[in-house]
């Protein structure tokens, strides 16, 4: 008998051959097909949201309805800031947003060193005890929260929105105490051993070794801080210190029926994230694999 | 020195050596922000919760001992019950919905032999990171009964669309459905998980002629549980907490039929200001979702598979 040639390669090329019939084929056009339909109707409410932030209001009332409004009524947005003052609320947004960022990494940080590279009693008590607020609703803490914060008389200021992230949380110190735990004990060994102190070797290795696990909090952090809207709804009183979310919540109530200066202001509040996004796409794959595949 | 001390026996007594001691310090230095940041925004906040909830106080003076009280009277309260209701009604159609077409879609984008993947995978995905409020705003025009997209695109195959958020049969649906565009986040968990089977296991049934569908249900299936249990356990959680939606869209209405759990303790904490009352409601979701949770976990421990490779 002739020897058989069997390598994985070659059985596998002969596996696919006996599986390339029409059936085949007519499959992956199903499958084609499917994603087609799927991605319009994902798209769609993005482009209905353009289309009639791009109409006027004789044309958004039209019956049948008017698919590519002509011309573009870019004086949709000009009027939607007039009213909804967007770089106003733009602004602190990003003001809020960047010490929360700025809190959680520093914080998360150091907590997850302090849990991960460290080996002292009682350490994991409190690993435990953080990961246990994950479990709590945010009902139970928030009204003790405001009436504490009302009493000190942080309310209708950042404060109550930007201190407690310079306290930690629990899923970002879970994410970088588990990535801290993949990097070799010898790196830190010997600081330890020429009697360095341990902010050295958290300064001078592990950060800079954890640069894309830190990006990927910050990224994270930016977008749950810029989403917000109970904290900002419960803390902030005064309109001019508005967020995105909140000022387009009031915009809603105001001016409910000017649909098209609504649907510019909305894009308006869309378009920064879905910036962000195109910029940082890698850096969310990435982040989600994190989660994904450590659990 | 330091090396010294170590190297000698430990004298009878001596129980920590100067290196733990080091080390306790500052374990507890780096940690130090979590600590401080678990007492004072969580330890305290929980004591004082349960406090007030036996109370009636308004947050900021007049404050009066009721002792279960306040349980009894939410027992008592229809809106409560509407409002447990609602909330339920949303959980148990949204969450496995949801899970159903995060995977479906998870599926779809899998198929490594599709051209420009990560276009596909932004269009599913951006939803699910943009400002609920702007979607919300959004959905509120595309659910107009007269001229919003759903009911445009109902008319041209001949059916006549309801009166969705107005609604009071339809509102809850409707969320329902908003709900669906957000799956993205949950699809690229169930994506990463998919990309971590191993590929052995496929070939190895595909030579053995194993369809399509028998490596789905006997290989990916088992393989991606713990992620079903995930993202189940996840939303099931977020879910009983639905607020933003039905509070920015509807405000609870038409006819309380959007009144969610969560909106009706911010109604009663921050437009009635009783704040006792809510803070009671707050412990009964924290009780509600604990269940819901233990079920979950027990109702999956025999199906889900934690196969490591």
């Amino acid at each position: 008998m002739s020897v058989r040639v069997s390598s994985p390669s070659i059985t596998r090329a002969a596996a696919r051959g006996r599986h390339r019939t029409r059936g085949h084929y007519v499959g992956r056009g199903a499958i084609i097909a499917v994603l087609a339909v799927l991605t319009v109707a994902f798209a769609l409410p993005f482009y209905w949201l353009l289309s009639t932030a791009l109409k006027t209001s004789p044309q958004i009332f039209a019956v049948p309805i008017i698919w590519v409004p002509t011309p573009l009524q870019w004086s949709n947005f000009s009027n939607a800031i007039s009213f909804f003052p967007f770089w106003q609320y733009l602004f602190n947004t990003v003001v809020i947003c960047a010490f929360t960022v700025l809190g959680t990494v520093c914080s998360n940080s150091l907590i997850a060193y302090g849990l991960a590279r460290i080996d002292w009693p009682g350490r994991n008590l409190v690993f435990i005890l953080l990961l246990g607020t994950l479990l709590l609703p945010s009902q139970v803490t928030l009204i003790p929260l405001f009436i504490m914060f009302a009493h000190i008389g942080w309310v209708d200021t950042y404060l109550p929105l930007i201190v407690p992230a310079f306290f930690g949380n629990a899923f970002f110190m879970f994410l970088l105490r588990q990535f801290f735990m993949g990097i070799p004990r010898e790196l830190g060994e010997a600081v330890r051993i020429d009697g360095g102190s341990e902010f050295t070797i958290f300064w001078r290795i592990i950060v800079p070794l954890s640069k894309s696990a830190l990006a990927v909090v910050a990224l994270f952090s930016f977008i749950n801080s810029w989403n917000d809207f109970l904290g900002p709804l419960v803390y902030i009183r005064t309109q001019s210190k508005y967020t995105l979310a909140v000022g387009l919540s009031t915009f809603l109530g105001q001016y409910g029926s000017q649909w098209s200066w609504l649907m510019a202001a909305s894009a308006l509040v869309f378009i920064p994230i879905v910036i962000l996004f195109f910029f940082t796409q890698r850096l969310f794959i990435q982040g989600i694999t994190f989660t994904g595949s450590k659990e | 020195m330091a090396s010294a001390i170590q190297t000698l026996p430990k004298a009878a007594g001596t129980k920590v050596s100067p290196r733990t001691w080091r080390n306790i310090r500052n374990g507890l230095l780096f940690t130090a922000p979590g600590i401080i940041g678990l007492l004072w925004f969580f330890a305290y906040p929980i004591g004082a919760s349960f406090f007030y909830s036996l109370t009636i106080y308004d947050g900021l003076h007049s404050i009066s001992w009721v002792g279960l009280g306040n349980y009894f009277n939410l027992f008592k309260d229809d809106v409560f019950w509407t409002s447990l209701y609602n909330t339920a009604y949303f959980v148990v159609f949204s969450v496995p919905l949801n899970l159903l077409a995060a995977f479906l879609l998870a599926l779809l984008l899998n198929q490594q032999w599709i051209r420009g993947l990560a276009f596909f995978r932004t269009i599913f995905f951006i939803p699910s990171i943009v400002p609920l409020v702007a979607s919300a705003v959004l959905w509120i025009w595309v659910f107009n009964p007269q001229y919003g997209l759903i009911n445009t695109l109902l008319s041209y195959i001949g059916i006549s669309g309801p009166g969705w958020l107005d609604d009071p049969v339809w509102s809850k649906p409707a969320l329902i459905i908003m709900g669906l565009w957000s799956v993205g986040g949950w699809m690229v968990i169930f994506l990463a998980g998919l990309q971590n089977v191993p590929v052995e296991q496929y070939e190895a049934a595909q030579l053995d002629g194993a369809s399509s569908w028998q490596r789905l249900v006997h290989i990916t299936l088992p393989f991606m549980s713990p992620y079903f249990l995930f993202n189940a356990i996840n939303g099931l959680i977020l879910s009983f907490q639905f607020f933003l939606q039905p509070f920015v869209m509807t405000q609870g209405g038409p006819a309380e039929s959007t009144t969610m759990y969560a909106v009706y303790l911010y109604q009663n904490a921050f437009q009635y200001y009783r704040m006792g009352y809510a803070s009671a409601m707050g412990w009964i979701l924290f009780v509600v979702i604990a269940i819901f949770t233990f079920i979950l976990f027990k109702t999956s421990a025999r199906r889900v598979y934690y196969g490591g490779s």
